[in-house]
């Protein structure tokens, strides 16, 4: 296996693109990472994507992404995992690059949902979940998480409002962040009486759902290159699965195949969870913050909410967190998300992060949970100049 | 869903049949052709009594396509006395008398309707057992 960079990084800020389709906005991503790693033709392109076919209409994304980035002939494929596609996409990226099949692969993660109506986006994200088991019982996927909340809450002794600390934070961050979506402070007041959608989940514990695209180019460290490139070496790629149905799961409020991946990701780069400088989590809703936190080997079993309470996942804390908003405050769209969060990871690493910069930020986690924690990836990405 | 698919899940969705492993007795439901704790083959199906506890619990207020109407209803992981969780609706109680670890017994009921010539989808539901709810 050779060692593997990420050459250059693209995105465009999460929103309501009504004026971009979906490819309009995969390519734009595409061409702003092949750009910033001054290549001009990949040979292989992964398109993360969940709801293309079902929102959209629209599959083949591989062929049709490639076609319109002017890219006709390489080779190109749709990644599916969820919520977890994007980075699902980087992590075949990554094998095709380490394992000597190419030596430029690009990874892009797409998703349009703000024009379909919202209770056909409800049921299209419910196909994460176990579609006869679970969705047919008319279990959204929100409902899901607040299934998860409420448990955690019996179980520790937890309230609502102590869960705020993660949405606090998380928009605080996306104020500095120009590709986020709500670009505003929260404070845990609004957090405590927000609407309930699911109870006990209200919409300040959930991710809001948005147009984007990101992507990155990937290369082996060889031929990545020096500044003024800025390459990021990808320390650890690693992902493991769990049931689909939470009902199906070995302990419901203990996240396996997050800790499995996170597990291979430390073995793999040699590091453990107190060596990393930022962890960009998948906050979809802040008791997946909390399992995450906890299966990451962050804090204990029922102290992952701890964290945000005390404030340490803060910029300048010892445990930064969604440190360019999140997926909470960022925005989500759900194939996209992936990338998001390593995108975010290389611009904090490679010191371009603005207001948010953490400062000397060497070592980088992102984790992206696709379903209610069925197939989980981890990446460990460290600056390397 | 299609009606073959109503026709395959018949019995766990109308009789809450499941399976218990014959090699390390696993009680399983939904049935599955292979064990997930032994990775024997599990093929012996068991017909579970219905009576259970809610695990957890959520009020449901934006509801997917075709639940909407229902809006708000409240859904739950229920453990079945036997050991499984499953995932389904609670009727017949209000949202605000539910708490974890009420007792519940399963009830055949309508999950929805697509459209007035469409499939009618029943399955499971649980409901309070008034006589244990009653000690609480």
């Amino acid at each position: 296996m050779r060692d593997v960079c990420i050459a250059g990084i693209g995105q465009i800020a999460v929103g309501e693109h009504w004026d971009r389709s979906l490819r309009d906005m995969a390519v734009d991503a595409v061409v702003s990472a092949l750009n910033d790693a001054q290549v001009e033709r990949p040979q292989m392109l992964f398109v993360g994507n969940m709801l293309s076919g079902q929102l959209s209409l629209q599959e083949n994304l591989g062929a049709l992404v490639a076609d319109y980035a002017g890219l006709r002939g390489i080779e190109a494929f749709k990644i599916e995992a969820a919520c977890a596609s994007a980075a699902a996409a980087l992590r075949l990226a990554y094998l095709a690059v380490a394992g000597g099949m190419c030596d430029v692969a690009v990874a892009c993660g797409v998703e349009k949902m703000t024009e379909s109506r919202s209770d056909r986006v409800t049921t299209a994200l419910a196909t994460a979940a176990d579609a006869v088991y679970e969705a047919e019982q008319g279990v959204s996927f929100v409902a899901l998480n607040a299934l998860l909340m409420q448990r955690y809450m019996h179980q520790y002794g937890y309230r609502r409002e102590d869960f705020g600390g993660f949405a606090v934070n998380a928009h605080a961050n996306a104020a500095g962040n120009p590709w986020a979506m709500f670009q505003r402070p929260i404070t845990p007041e609004q957090f405590a009486t927000a609407r309930l959608i699911a109870a006990p989940i209200s919409l300040l514990d959930s991710a809001g759902i948005g147009d984007g695209a990101a992507a990155v180019v990937v290369m082996p460290a060889d031929l990545a290159g020096q500044p003024p490139r800025k390459p990021v070496r990808i320390r650890a790629s690693a992902s493991a699965t769990d049931a689909v149905a939470l009902h199906d799961r070995r302990d419901p409020l203990v996240l396996d195949a997050a800790a499995l991946s996170a597990g291979r990701a430390y073995a793999e780069a040699g590091v453990g969870p107190q060596d990393v400088d930022l962890f960009e989590l998948h906050d979809a809703f802040t008791i997946m913050s909390a399992l995450s936190i906890e299966a990451c080997g962050l804090a204990p079993r029922g102290h992952g909410v701890g964290l945000a309470k005390e404030g340490a996942i803060a910029l300048h804390a010892a445990h930064p967190m969604s440190t360019m908003g999140g997926l909470k405050a960022r925005g989500h769209p759900v194939g996209a998300t992936g990338l998001y969060q390593v995108v975010e990871a290389c611009l904090q690493l490679r010191g371009e992060a603005g207001v948010n910069q953490i400062k000397g930020a060497s070592l980088a986690m992102t984790q992206n949970i696709g379903g209610s924690g069925a197939n989980v990836f981890t990446h460990i990405l460290e600056r390397c100049w | 869903m299609s009606s073959s698919s109503h026709w395959r899940t018949r019995r766990q969705r109308l009789a809450l049949v499941g399976e218990q492993c014959p090699h390390c007795q696993a009680m399983l439901f939904p049935p599955r052709d292979i064990c997930p704790s032994c990775h024997g083959p599990a093929k012996e199906p068991y017909h579970y009594g219905g009576v259970g506890s809610v695990y957890s619990f959520s009020e449901v207020y934006t509801a997917p396509d075709a639940y909407e109407h229902y809006a708000p209803y409240v859904v739950a992981l229920v453990q079945l006395e036997e050991g499984p969780l499953l995932t389904a609706q609670l009727t017949d109680v209000e949202p605000e008398d539910v708490y974890v670890g009420m007792p519940v017994e399963m009830v055949t009921r309508r999950l929805r309707a697509e459209g007035p010539e469409g499939l009618i989808s029943y399955g499971y539901k649980f409901r309070p057992v008034p006589e244990r709810v009653a000690a609480h």
